[in-house]
């Protein structure tokens, strides 16, 4: 039996007025984000959202405002991962393990203002803001694959410029032989930090001839926008020949460092995560299968397709591990 | 609702059913209301097939869903047991069979997505899978162990194996503790949902194994 009583309490009394607030501004924004997303279906044929996502997964759209970029030579004749798939599909602990939580719970997620420090082996410690280092150098689309350590792949393409641009402005000392990426950890806006699943905050880290590599980019955007939410706004490190956790999400702090510095997945599990975790089909993994990877985007019946060695990009970077036992240093 | 309605239909009927014996015109609409609820899970991967609704990583999600349904018939099955050693019920046991079989059902599915969805049949690179990687390696013996109690499940091998069928289906124990391995070693970092499989295989066994030491002692 359901026996009805009249509530005395008016819901404006229950919700805090910024929370409601912050849902109105939400929600206005979510609005803009329809806009944008038609005109981006009109300017992009590959901007491929087939319309039928569940409302919570439509993403407000970023706040960040991208100069031009211009095409590269990256990329030709990959198919590209549907947009959808991209931004609903996401490992970031930050916002939550499932896959499908990012997406989600990035939502009121505010990437700007935002700014980064440098420190370490510097010639002098600074910070910068987002918007000036989109003025340290021209953005470029790269079309990038995109291998993960559980198997799958993606092809994305990133808005971004070589990361060498950036350490060319943070002036590394002599000494800098690592440099160390630090992702933002806030336990107001990241639900997924307030639990001990991973040693906050995230940190990964590149040797210093593979963050000069001319692969390595701070992406800034996908598919002609800014980065959504969820794939890491308001900047993130992409380096196409290693596993997809080495691209550290909303960094916050670049420090160079003499010593090989520890990462968060090292410390993790360091019989199945390495510090170099370059795409190795040869090397197995405790868990998961590395000679064969789904594509996302593909369907049901697409089956596997073999992985490649540095994820197909052996050429531009191979040089840089000659001599090195890759299976030691995996 | 009408007082009456109620009185006449869900008092009498499902409030009798918990509380005794239910008769066996009822028992039957229960069997098949259980049936029909244990088909929903096969229903709804191709609603969401057929809606191209099967997340970013169709393959992963069609594994994932009929491992997970495998595990909650299996866990479902090994309840029945506990509840009729807590409460003195045990009408509840004639439905252990079916659920056991659905708990069949859903492994093979998730077995067969495994080798035909995921690895397209590429024999060579299954048993480098199986061979290279525990969880599998776990998983794949648990699906082995099912095989012989889904043969061996009807009337006729009941009464031609008598004692041995008791012993032969003591396997179920082992499959389910495989089973939970199985999940807990595939996780990457986050144990929060193996854990609570683990947890509640745990219970179910423990409430059998403490009403087994306290009729010893009686």
């Amino acid at each position: 039996m359901i026996i009805q009583t009249k509530s005395d309490i008016v819901p404006s009394e229950i919700t805090p007025q910024e929370i409601f607030d912050d849902r109105r501004k939400f929600l206005q924004q979510a609005g803009f984000g329809l806009l944008a997303g038609a005109t981006g279906l009109l300017s992009s044929p590959s901007f491929a959202t087939s319309g039928n996502l569940p409302a919570q997964y439509k993403a407000g759209r970023p706040l960040l405002k991208l100069p031009n970029f211009s095409k590269s030579k990256y990329g030709a004749g990959e198919k590209l991962t549907p947009f959808e798939d991209i931004t609903t599909y996401n490992n970031y602990y930050e916002f939550g393990t499932g896959k499908d939580e990012p997406a989600v719970h990035s939502k009121l997620f505010k990437p700007v203002p935002w700014t980064v420090s440098i420190e370490g082996q510097v010639k002098k410690n600074k910070t910068i803001s987002i918007e000036d280092i989109l003025k340290l150098a021209p953005l470029e689309e790269r079309i990038y694959r995109m291998r993960c350590v559980e198997g799958w792949s993606m092809v994305i393409p990133w808005i971004g410029f070589p990361l060498a641009q950036l350490i060319k402005w943070a002036e590394p000392n002599a000494n800098a032989k690592y440099v160390e990426f630090i992702s933002l950890a806030d336990t107001q806006q990241m639900p997924g930090v307030n639990l001990p699943i991973l040693d906050w905050p995230y940190t990964e880290g590149l040797r210093m001839d593979e963050a000069m590599n001319p692969l390595t980019i701070m992406a800034v955007g996908l598919y002609g926008e800014a980065l959504p939410n969820q794939n890491g706004a308001p900047m993130r490190l992409v380096v196409p020949w290693k596993y997809g956790f080495k691209g550290a999400k909303a960094i916050v702090k670049i420090r160079f460092t003499d010593k090989m510095p520890m990462t968060t997945w090292m410390k993790a599990g360091p019989t199945e995560y390495g510090f170099y975790a370059n795409v190795n089909p040869q090397v197995e993994h405790p868990r998961w299968t590395q000679s064969s990877e789904k594509r996302i985007g593909a369907g049901l019946f697409a089956g596997r397709i073999k992985t490649q060695m540095f994820n197909g990009y052996a050429e531009q970077v191979g040089q840089m591990y000659a001599g090195m036992d890759l299976r030691k240093n995996f | 609702m009408p007082a009456w309605i109620y009185e006449k239909t869900f008092r009498v009927q499902w409030l009798g059913f918990v509380s005794k014996v239910p008769g066996k015109k009822l028992a039957t609409r229960f069997r098949v209301g259980i049936f029909l609820l244990c088909l929903i899970p096969l229903l709804r991967l191709f609603w969401l097939a057929f809606h191209d609704n099967l997340t970013a990583n169709p393959i992963e999600f069609v594994e994932r869903s009929t491992g997970y349904w495998a595990l909650f018939m299996l866990l479902s099955t090994l309840s029945l047991s506990p509840i009729r050693l807590l409460t003195g019920r045990s009408w509840q046991l004639q439905y252990r069979r079916m659920l056991g079989l659905f708990m069949f059902f859903y492994a093979s599915l998730h077995v067969i997505a495994y080798l035909w969805l995921d690895y397209a049949f590429n024999w060579p690179d299954i048993i480098k899978d199986i061979a290279k990687h525990p969880y599998v390696l776990v998983g794949a013996s648990a699906f082995m162990l099912t095989v012989p109690l889904a043969i061996t499940s009807s009337n006729a091998m009941i009464r031609l194996l008598r004692e041995r069928w008791k012993q032969l289906h003591r396997l179920v124990y082992v499959i389910a503790i495989l089973g939970v391995v199985h999940f807990l070693w595939l996780v990457k970092k986050d144990l929060r949902e193996p854990m609570l499989y683990a947890v509640i295989l745990a219970l179910l066994l423990a409430i059998r194994i403490y009403y087994r030491i306290s009729k010893r002692k009686a």
